[in-house]
């Protein structure tokens, strides 16, 4: 059975037709590329996924659980983390802060019944993390508003894998870095498969997507118009889907 | 490029310390109490610093509800009339009504809970600007008070109740002490708990706390209703101090709580906030204001410094800041 599985799943936005029956289905340990120009609905649909949006239509099953009904906090719960474009940072915390954001551990106040942020634990862990990735963020303690581009990257990237996600889904996630940056991105992709955690990387980088997808899935209007396997496929016959002259 | 990291190292490290305190509110503080210790013999002594914290109780308390509200973005205008409301209210229960005083007391809260739940459900729900909601709800709850009351003060409360506002343990008033406990409650809510955390992400991020899984609109309206309890409890201390509910009292209080949560630190457009801060700024209107008193200005010249110190230590954040960022 597939980790993700998705069945004509619909999305409407008034008499917009974001998402019109899309099914596709995504293994644990596998490297899905989901590819489409802009407004083919790759970002509805993780979005939809990730419980931003609800469906209009359609059921998502992940892991043997219906996420129709269940709302972000609840899906990220299961195990399925969003590295978003625009990395969904809180500039005016610090590193450790934003890399547990949702998910403070807390202890109880003199025994009493208040729960308390433990921040020591989460500071700790925090660079814990850090340093397993490897990042160069100087210092959990600085507030993410004031390190650079690729710094504020790699702490969304952090906080996607600090709780053991089975799923890890990237939207544009080398956009925005350097060459030796993107090859780090890269890097860890191949080290989630590793670890059988499935990926869904959202790019515009072909080249990136044919350096480590298994799989590519291309989105136009709304539709999946092509779900070819890497080894089977080329990037002009991809290019072809994604504007459509294929 | 020295230079540059050495100066980004301070306000990390402040931050983390004391949460968001604007240094140069602590600053003037400090320089208005050296400088009226000088100017006046009778400034610097125990009995006129709890003169001052009973002075600014109220406004302090608002300044704490305000500064909640606004770490998320939000805004309540609306502080000033809910405390004319609660306080009205409360007054009624026990003297229109004749209901023992802790009914009273409740009725203060729970009168500022519901403006607040009000305020909060058409901002996070009904997504009307919170601007409009709580300018709206100056207007309502002052109407309310006014009609409840027919403009005039309801006189006359329990002892009990009188006690809350005029009562002297140790020598120290009742209000100051209810104005330090909030504080004290205020702050860990704010600065150690999740309650607090994610005020302070909605204000900063609202899409990355949606996101990360935090329920943004009913955060927003618990937020909402704190404020108004806030504003009740002020009400009602406000009531106790003249033993009447008076329905014009706290008029243009919303300013004052804005500005003491301003100058402490908090960012008028959410995401960084502090209670301790917002004691600060209170403070440091209650001391200018004592001070003047003391040396005999006319109360037209305070409201001209509090405006300008208001103003003063904004600017020198953003000089500090800019100069962080370049």
């Amino acid at each position: 059975m597939s980790l993700l599985e998705l069945q004509n799943v619909k999305k409407n936005f008034g008499a917009v037709e974001a998402l019109r029956g899309v099914s596709f289905s995504v293994d644990a340990g596998e490297v899905v590329a989901l590819l489409g120009d802009n407004g083919a609905g790759k970002s509805t649909l993780m979005k939809t996924i990730t419980g931003i949006h609800r469906p209009s239509e359609g059921i998502i099953r992940f892991d043997g659980q219906e996420l129709t009904e269940k709302d972000p906090g609840a899906i990220r719960a299961l195990g399925i983390e969003m590295i978003y474009q625009d990395l969904a940072l809180a500039r005016q915390q610090d590193v450790a802060s934003n890399i547990f954001l949702g998910r403070e551990p807390t202890k109880r106040l003199l025994g009493l019944p208040v729960r308390m942020i433990d921040k020591a634990r989460i500071d700790a862990e925090a660079e814990a993390m850090i340093k397993r990735l490897g990042a160069r963020v100087p210092s959990v303690h600085y507030l993410v508003g004031d390190l650079s581009g690729g710094q504020q990257q790699s702490v969304a990237i952090a906080r996607a894998l600090t709780f053991s996600p089975k799923l890890v889904i990237m939207d544009e996630p080398t956009a925005a870095l350097a060459v030796r940056e993107v090859e780090h991105v890269l890097d860890l992709v191949r080290e989630l498969k590793k670890q059988q955690i499935a990926v869904i990387l959202i790019s515009h980088r072909l080249t990136d997507v044919f350096a480590v997808c298994d799989r590519i899935i291309a989105l136009r209007q709304g539709q999946v118009v092509a779900d070819e396997a890497i080894a089977e496929t080329s990037m002009n016959a991809v290019v072809a889907h994604i504007v459509g002259a294929g | 490029m020295k230079a540059a990291s050495k100066a980004l190292k301070r306000p990390w490290s402040l931050a983390s310390v004391s949460g968001a305190i604007r240094l140069e509110s602590v600053l003037v503080l400090v320089l208005l109490v050296v400088a009226l210790s000088f100017a006046s013999p009778y400034f610097l002594s125990v009995s006129n610093a709890l003169n001052i914290l009973l002075a600014t109780s109220v406004i302090g308390i608002l300044g704490f509800a305000s500064t909640f509200v606004i770490a998320a973005a939000g805004i309540d205008l609306s502080v000033g009339s809910v405390l004319g409301f609660g306080g009205v209210v409360g007054a009624l229960a026990v003297n229109a009504l004749g209901l023992p005083w802790p009914i009273g007391i409740a009725a203060s809260l729970a009168g500022g809970a519901l403006c607040g739940v009000v305020n909060g459900l058409l901002t996070a729900r009904a997504g009307i600007p919170a601007f409009i909601v709580t300018l709206g709800m100056l207007g309502v709850a002052r109407g309310a008070a006014l009609v409840l009351t027919n403009g005039q003060p309801v006189y006359g409360l329990p002892d009990p109740m009188v006690w809350l506002g005029q009562g002297r343990p140790f020598g120290v008033p009742v209000p100051a002490i209810i104005f330090i406990l909030v504080a004290i409650v205020s702050h860990f809510i704010l600065s150690r708990m999740r309650f607090g955390k994610y005020a302070l992400v909605i204000g900063d991020n609202e899409t990355a706390a949606r996101a990360t899984g935090i329920h943004v609109e009913r955060h927003l309206i618990a937020l909402y209703t704190l404020s108004g309890v806030l504003a009740g409890l002020a009400g009602l201390i406000s009531a106790a101090r003249v033993n009447s509910g008076d329905p014009t009292a706290g008029t243009g209080y919303e300013l004052s709580a804005i500005t003491a949560a301003i100058l402490g630190g908090t960012n008028l457009f959410g995401g960084r906030a502090s209670v301790v801060g917002a004691l600060i700024g209170a403070l440091i209107m209650g001391v200018l204001q004592n001070g003047l008193n003391l040396l005999a200005v006319s109360s037209f010249y305070q409201q001209m410094a509090i405006g300008a110190v208001l103003v003063l230590a904004v600017w020198l954040d953003q000089i500090n800041r800019g100069r962080r960022r370049a």
